[in-house]
C-alpha cells in the first residue's frame, strides 16, 4: 500500500472511529439488545438440554454464539448508516472532490465496524463467562473466537456500506435490519442443526451461511478445536466480506459518476 | 348564516381512524413489517423450536405450533398497538397532530380515532396469521367461543398496547420516543413464558414470569386454544385494568400535549 493510500484510509479510519465511539446510540443497543435476549434465551430453553443429542448440558454455552451474529447485524446499520448520513449531507460529495481513491473510502469506514466489533466480542464473551458459560478452546479460543467475531462484522458492515451507496438513504438502511434477522431466526439459532425436526425449516437452516458463523463460535464453546467448522466461518465471513465489498465498490462508481 | 360546528367525538375517530388505516394500507413501508414481523416470529419459532414439544414434563396438548401461535398472536396485538404509536409520534412531529388538536372538537377522539385504526391493523394481521398457521396445520382443541375468547384477549391487549404507545407519543411528540413505546413493551412480553410452560422455567425467570402479568394472558389464551381454559377471569381482569391503565396514561398524555400547545 502506497503511503498516500495508508494516508487516505488513516484519515478516515479515525473519523469512522471516533464517530462510533462519540455515539452512544450505536454502541448501547449493539451490546444491551443481544444481551436480553441472551439472558431470556438461556432462562427460557434451559429446558432443551434435556433433549437427546443435545451437544452441552450448558444453553448458556450453546446460545452464548448468537450475541456475536445479532451484534455483527448492528454492523449493517451503523457502518451503512454512517455512510448514508455522508451521502444526505453531502459530505460524500466533497470527498468526491478530493483525489480520495474509493479502496480508501470503504476500509477507512469500515474502521468503526472493527471497532465496535471488538468491543462487542470482548463484552459478549466477558459477560457469558461470568454468567458461567463454558469455553473449551480455552485462552487461544477466546482469541480466534474474537477474531472470527471481528471478521463477521466487518463482513456484514460491507452489506451495510453497499446498501448505503445503493440507496443513498439511512431509512432504507434501517429498513434492511429486520431482512438480515430473518436470515439469524432462519438458522440454528436455537438448536442445533440435527435437532431442527420440522422438514423446511432444517432444509433452509442447512443452507444458511448463518448456521455456518454460528457453528464456528459454538465449536470453540463446546468442543475445542475444530478447524474444519472454524475454517468454514472464516470462509463464509471473508465470502460474505468479499462479496459485500465488490457489490459497495461498484455502488461507490455508480455514485460519484452520478455527483 | 349557519355556524361551523366542531367535529364531534365520533367523526374525529372516525377521521383520525381512516386517516391512520388508509396510510398503513397503502404504504408497503408501514404494511409489510406489520405482516412479516409476525409471521416471522412464528415460522421462527414453531419451525425451529418444534423439539422442544419433546422436552420432557412438556405435555400442551395441541402440541408446539399452537402454543407459540398464542404466544405471535398477543405479541402482534401488542405491536400492532406500539406501532400505531409510531404513527401519532410521526403525525405529532410533521405538525399534522397539531392540525388534529385545533380541528377536533373533542380531542379525545384523536386518540380513539388511532386506536380505531389499530384495531383495524390487527385483524389484517390476524387473519394473515390465522391463514398461515391453519395451513401449517396447527391444531385447535378450543370450542368456538374459546377461540372467540382467546381473540378478545388478544384484542384487549392491543388496546392496552395503543394506550401505551399514545400516551409517550403525546408526551414526547417525536418518533425518536419510538424506543420507549417498543423496548417495555418488547421487554415485559419476553419476560413471560414464550418457549415453555410456566412450570418448566427455573431460576430467575421463573421468579419474574411469575409476578409478570403477561403470563396470566398468555396461559389463558394457552388454555382457549388446548381446549382447557384456565386463569380466565384473572387474564380478562389484567387485560381490562391494563387498558384503563393506559387509557388514563393515554388522556394525561393528550393533556400534556394540548398544554404544549
Amino acid at each position: 500500500m502506497s503511503s498516500s493510500l495508508r494516508n487516505q484510509v488513516g484519515q478516515l479510519a479515525r473519523r469512522s472511529i471516533l464517530r462510533t465511539l462519540r455515539q452512544p446510540a450505536q454502541i448501547v443497543p449493539a451490546i444491551v439488545f443481544p444481551m436480553f435476549l441472551l439472558a431470556v434465551n438461556a432462562g427460557g430453553l434451559k429446558d432443551a438440554t434435556n433433549l437427546p443429542g443435545f451437544p452441552t448440558d450448558s444453553y448458556l454455552t450453546f446460545i452464548l454464539a448468537v450475541p456475536f451474529i445479532q451484534g455483527a447485524l448492528f454492523s449493517v446499520m451503523n457502518s451503512g448508516t454512517d455512510l448514508a448520513r455522508d451521502i444526505e449531507t453531502g459530505f460524500l460529495n466533497r470527498l468526491a472532490l478530493t483525489p480520495l481513491r474509493g479502496a480508501a473510502l470503504l476500509s477507512g469506514l469500515l474502521a468503526g465496524a472493527v471497532v465496535l466489533g471488538l468491543v462487542q466480542a470482548v463484552v459478549y464473551l466477558s459477560v457469558g463467562l461470568l454468567a458461567g458459560a463454558e469455553l473449551a478452546a480455552g485462552a487461544g479460543g477466546a482469541l480466534v473466537l474474537i477474531l472470527l467475531s471481528v471478521t463477521i462484522t466487518v463482513a456484514f458492515g460491507t452489506i451495510g456500506l453497499f446498501a448505503a451507496l445503493r440507496f443513498g438513504s439511512g431509512e432504507a438502511v434501517q429498513g434492511l435490519f429486520p431482512v438480515f434477522f430473518v436470515f439469524l431466526f432462519l438458522s440454528a439459532m436455537t438448536l442445533p442443526l440435527d435437532l431442527l425436526t420440522t422438514d423446511w425449516f432444517h432444509a433452509i437452516a442447512s443452507v444458511n451461511p448463518v448456521t455456518y458463523l454460528l457453528e464456528a463460535i459454538r465449536s470453540l464453546l463446546i468442543e475445542g478445536w475444530n478447524i474444519g467448522q472454524l475454517a468454514l466461518g472464516f470462509a463464509i465471513a471473508a465470502a460474505i466480506g468479499a462479496i459485500g465489498m465488490t457489490a459497495a465498490s461498484s455502488a461507490l462508481k455508480t455514485r460519484l459518476v452520478r455527483t | 348564516m349557519s355556524e361551523t360546528q366542531p367535529a364531534g367525538l365520533g367523526s374525529v375517530a372516525r377521521a383520525v381512524a381512516w386517516r391512520s388505516i388508509h396510510n398503513f394500507l397503502t404504504n408497503p413501508a408501514f404494511l409489510v413489517p406489520a405482516l412479516m414481523f409476525p409471521l416471522f416470529f412464528f415460522v421462527s419459532f414453531a419451525g425451529g423450536l418444534a423439539a422442544i414439544g419433546e422436552v420432557p414434563g412438556f405435555d400442551f396438548p395441541t402440541g408446539y405450533t399452537a402454543f407459540q401461535f398464542v404466544f405471535v398472536l398477543l405479541q402482534s396485538a401488542a405491536f400492532g398497538g406500539v406501532f400505531t404509536g409510531f404513527a401519532m409520534a410521526r403525525d405529532f412531529e410533521t405538525g399534522f397532530g397539531r392540525r388534529y388538536m385545533l380541528a377536533a372538537g373533542h380531542r379525545s377522539g384523536i386518540v380513539f380515532g388511532y386506536a380505531l385504526a389499530a384495531i383495524v391493523r390487527a385483524f389484517i394481521t390476524w387473519a394473515v396469521l390465522t391463514t398461515v398457521a391453519l395451513v401449517a396445520n396447527m391444531e385447535i382443541a378450543g370450542s368456538a367461543g374459546e377461540i372467540v375468547a382467546l381473540y378478545a384477549l388478544a384484542l384487549l391487549v392491543n388496546i392496552a398496547a395503543t394506550m401505551w404507545a399514545a400516551g409517550v407519543a403525546l408526551r414526547v411528540r417525536s418518533i425518536q420516543g419510538g424506543p420507549l413505546m417498543q423496548f417495555p413493551t418488547f421487554l415485559i412480553l419476553f419476560l413471560a413464558p414464550v418457549y415453555v410452560p410456566l412450570d418448566l422455567l427455573s431460576g430467575w425467570i421463573h421468579t419474574i414470569a411469575s409476578i409478570n402479568p403477561i403470563t396470566a394472558l398468555l396461559e389463558a389464551g394457552r388454555g382457549f386454544i388446548s381446549g382447557d381454559p384456565v386463569l380466565v377471569g384473572a387474564a380478562f381482569g389484567i387485560g381490562i385494568l391494563l387498558t384503563l391503565l393506559f387509557g388514563a396514561w393515554a388522556r394525561g398524555g393528550l393533556r400534556s400535549a394540548e398544554a404544549a400547545g
